[in-house]
């Protein structure tokens, strides 16, 4: 929103910088309507253009790294993957990874069950364990699919499961988001957790990927 | 302000209202009507039929509800064990047992 006025603000910010645009030029019209929603709200003084900043580094400082940092002391610390399955928000915060404003849940995986994670209605994504989604995972595709279909799409994605092995799938509908945790893969015994935090993949922490490789 | 306690326990039958809202909920459409068990109760949190007015309102108490799937889908093609987890907030609840 340009000011081509001349008056003088009483007040210390420059609208023209502070407005600049730091995301893509928009290619449809529902970004365009997002963009002007964002520039009114800037305007308005609903949260500053320093906040916006901060709040998108946070977005883009997780990484799934963080999901295997859990796996790995998980699978070396049967005290802590008692806790991170019991309360996870209390366990995770022990690495301190900032959950707000959401609430955890892990689900483990076993011989005998898969998990999976979706979030039907939007998006939910448990961003501050694996960064950004990824685009299927917010694909009508996989939202739609997955709860109806789940065999069907985990073979899609490389995952056969035996019939011994039930599939339960997490619907990510209010206030929870969740945080697969994978099976150890055979023959890492003695692995440092260093080592077999390496192995986690962001998939295997949705339950799109069920067996992790060793080198 | 005095807190309800939760009135639904973990293993408890449960049944997903069928209710047909015009502003926003948290309910999708497969599972309104559904049959389930409350897999656990996961605290008070504001409603989200209000907070798409400006406010959460009283926080109600939010449960996990686990439905089997052969249940949800009549020509579902799994095993029959295989489940689905969901959240649902108390006043989409009735109790079954």
């Amino acid at each position: 929103m340009s000011h081509d006025h001349d008056h003088d603000h009483d007040h210390d910010h420059d609208h023209a910088r502070t407005l600049q645009p730091d995301h893509p030029e928009p290619t449809t019209e529902a970004a365009r309507v997002g963009l002007a929603l964002r520039e009114i709200l800037l305007e308005a003084g609903h949260y500053s253009a320093q906040e916006e900043a901060e709040v998108i580094s946070f977005m883009q400082g997780a990484s799934p790294d963080n999901g295997a940092q859990l796996t790995a002391r998980a699978w070396t610390d049967p005290a802590f993957k008692q806790r991170l399955l019991s309360d996870a928000g209390q366990a995770i915060g022990e690495f301190g990874f900032d959950l707000s404003p959401a609430e955890f849940t892990v689900i483990e995986n076993t011989e005998h069950q898969h998990n999976v994670i979706v979030c039907t209605l939007c998006s939910c994504y448990p961003r501050a364990l694996l960064g950004m989604s990824p685009s299927w995972y917010k694909s009508r595709s996989y939202r739609s699919r997955l709860v109806r279909e789940p065999r069907a799409v985990l073979e899609e994605f490389g995952v056969t499961l035996e019939p011994s092995v039930s599939v339960r799938v997490h619907d990510s509908t209010a206030e929870l988001r969740y945080m697969v945790l994978p099976q150890r893969p055979a023959n890492t015994d003695g692995w440092s957790e260093d080592q077999l935090r390496a192995l986690v993949t962001r998939d295997s922490l949705i339950g799109t990927q069920r067996d992790l490789s060793t080198p | 302000m005095p807190v309800s306690p939760a009135k639904f326990t973990p293993g408890q039958a449960v049944k997903i209202a069928d209710r047909q809202l015009n502003v926003h909920h948290r309910v999708p459409a497969y599972a309104k009507g559904q049959r389930g068990v409350i897999e656990r109760v996961c605290g008070r949190h504001g409603q989200p039929e209000k907070f798409i007015r400006g406010d959460g309102g009283e926080p109600l108490t939010l449960y996990r509800v686990t439905l089997a799937q052969s249940e949800l889908w009549p020509d579902y093609g799994g095993q029959a064990d295989d489940t689905l987890d969901i959240e649902i907030f108390e006043h989409w609840l009735e109790d079954l047992s």
